[in-house]
């Protein structure tokens, strides 16, 4: 079965058709990218898959459960992590703090037991302190812990945000842009990660600019133009598909190709 | 938490008279006050310009309850301050959604109908002229002379401090920093947003309304004037002066506030305008805050 499905899926903005129809589905343990020229609906199909926006037409499943109209928390907690091209870091905290943050919903914390310092608390913060640690280390950004995120370097937080997400414990990590802005070599740490997530099974979501890094990872590449599915298969597939090369190249590099 | 025990404990030595203990007891009231809003505009980057609305429904709720309908003072002071709870949740609820200058707005429109009502209802409030309130008893007992109610306060006080301490280091103190630092973030990783600002808005009412009770019973006596739009903005300023998301910076943040205007007696029609210039010179050389910019500084110093 597969984990995520969606049917008919559109969105409008006041009669731009952002996303149009769209049909999909990812399958558990795959490495899906999206790709696309820019507006060609990437990021908001993202928001539309964590429910930041709500679709103007269609649906959305996560496995059996239907998600469509849900708030952004509930598909949190339905197993939707991502992270976000423009960086939302929370820059009043410690890089701890923030993968910690994200353990939010594993945490069972009453009020009471908040205000009144109950001693299973401190036990179940020791916990989560060094299951933050472990990500943070398994994002190669140890010596960052004690650090406040708003001094730590642009292609840190790109790693913070990816811990983060991770620390939700997540069925599918949707990474947006998670190369934007980042060197060749930064880029190529992305890249490893990218593979580490999927070697443990992790279902990832990748929108990315960056064609060597897509055609590298991904095991099934959706390709979209003016918010509807051009094309979609394996990553060789759409790499030589004439309607990808037309829409990304234009006409006359097909004709010349 | 130590020094702050050890302050309350050891300042009576230098409190000469009952007009310093006057003093220190408004102190007290008013940073149990900023200690819970800063928990909502200081951690949770809330604002709110209402709160004296919450703490005059405190002060009437308590003072009508006993002083028209003979309620014993604990137990009016525990029901105004469970009906502020519940006011503040059924307003939160709506108004929490909105964000910036919105929410300020209608937290200013809440603060001002509050005031509005307290000087019109005359029949219960005593109108402009407000009305006088029993003293806080206990078992039958009165509490009266500022000695004992210096006491009172300053336990009221650490255990404010106190909670709002655990608070903040809990997972949901860490649910409510993210909130102010980033929104839709706190959304993806699973925190309900509204439902954590309600919560949160509704624990600085409780905070405002136990001590505008205490206050009233304290005094003596409750007057419109305590329930009024300037009087929300004097509580803002000591938060944002002491240090936004520093529970101490709250309370420091009551004590030089309150404090001033005592010391600047001569200036008494003039108090606004130094609350007003002491924000603007907050905002532009230590926008972080009192408390929070001498931590910097001495922390710089350490390190050097």
């Amino acid at each position: 079965m597969s984990l995520l499905r969606a049917e008919g899926l559109s969105k409008e903005f006041g009669g731009v058709h952002a996303v149009q129809a769209l049909e999909f589905a990812i399958e558990p343990g795959s490495v899906f990218s999206i790709i696309g020229p820019n507006g060609a609906g990437k990021t908001t199909l993202l928001n539309l898959l964590t429910g930041i926006y709500r679709p103007s037409a269609g649906r959305i499943w996560l496995e059996t459960r239907e998600l469509t109209g849900r708030a952004p928390h509930e598909f949190a907690a339905a197993g939707m992590g991502r992270t976000f091209q423009n960086l939302q870091i929370f820059f009043n905290m410690s890089a701890l703090e923030n993968v910690m943050a994200g353990r939010y919903l594993h945490e069972r914390c009453g009020l009471a037991a908040a205000l009144l310092r109950f001693p299973s608390l401190a036990r179940s913060e020791r916990a989560c302190r060094e299951e933050a640690l472990e990500l943070l280390a398994f994002v190669g950004l140890q010596q960052h812990a004690a650090a406040p995120a708003d001094s730590m370097p642009y292609g840190a937080l790109k790693r913070l945000e990816i811990a983060r997400a991770l620390a939700t414990r997540p069925k599918l990590l949707l990474l947006d842009e998670p190369a934007a802005g980042l060197n060749p070599a930064e880029t190529q740490e992305i890249d490893r990660l990218i593979q580490r997530l999927a070697a443990r099974g992790l279902t990832v979501v990748l929108v990315e600019h960056n064609m060597k890094l897509v055609m590298g990872v991904s095991d099934h590449v959706l390709v979209l133009d003016y918010g509807r599915k051009l094309a979609e298969g394996d990553a060789e597939s759409v790499r030589s598909d004439p309607r990808v090369i037309q829409a990304y190249l234009g006409v006359e590099a097909r004709t010349h190709a | 938490m130590l020094a702050l025990g050890a302050v309350i404990a050891l300042l009576p030595l230098a409190l000469a008279n009952d007009y310093f203990y006057d003093v220190a007891i408004l102190v007290g009231l008013n940073a149990i006050v900023c200690v819970g809003l800063n928990l909502l505009i200081g951690y949770a980057g809330q604002i709110s310009l209402g709160h004296a609305g919450f703490f005059g429904l405190g002060a009437y709720g308590s003072a009508i309850l006993t002083a028209r309908y003979g309620w014993p003072p604990l137990a009016a002071l525990a029901a105004a301050t469970a009906g502020v709870a519940l006011l503040a949740y059924l307003v939160g609820r709506p108004i929490l959604r909105l964000k910036g200058h919105y929410l300020a707005m209608a937290t200013l429109g809440l603060g001002v109908i509050i005031s509005i009502v307290a000087a019109n209802e005359d029949r219960y409030t005593g109108g402009p002229d407000g009305m006088s309130v029993p003293p806080l008893s206990i078992a039958g007992h009165a509490l009266a002379g500022e000695r004992i109610w210096y006491w009172l306060v300053g336990a009221l006080l650490l255990a404010a401090v106190w909670l709002a301490l655990n608070l903040i280091d809990s997972p949901r103190g860490r649910a409510l920093r993210a909130l102010h630092g980033s929104e839709i973030a706190a959304e993806v990783i699973g925190i309900d947003s509204v439902r954590q600002k309600v919560l949160v808005f509704v624990l600085s009412a409780v905070y405002a309304a136990l001590a505008g009770g205490l206050t009233a019973h304290y005094s003596g006596f409750v007057t419109p004037g305590q329930v009024t739009f300037l009087h929300s903005i004097e509580l803002v300023t000591m938060v944002v002066f002491g240090g936004m998301a520093s529970t101490f910076g709250a309370v420091a943040g009551a004590a030089v506030l309150t404090t001033l205007p005592q010391l600047l007696a001569v200036l008494k029609d003039y108090e606004m305008v130094v609350f007003g210039a002491v924000m603007m010179l907050t905002m532009i050389f230590m926008p972080k805050g009192l408390v929070p910019t001498l931590a910097a500084l001495f922390a710089g110093k350490g390190a050097r």
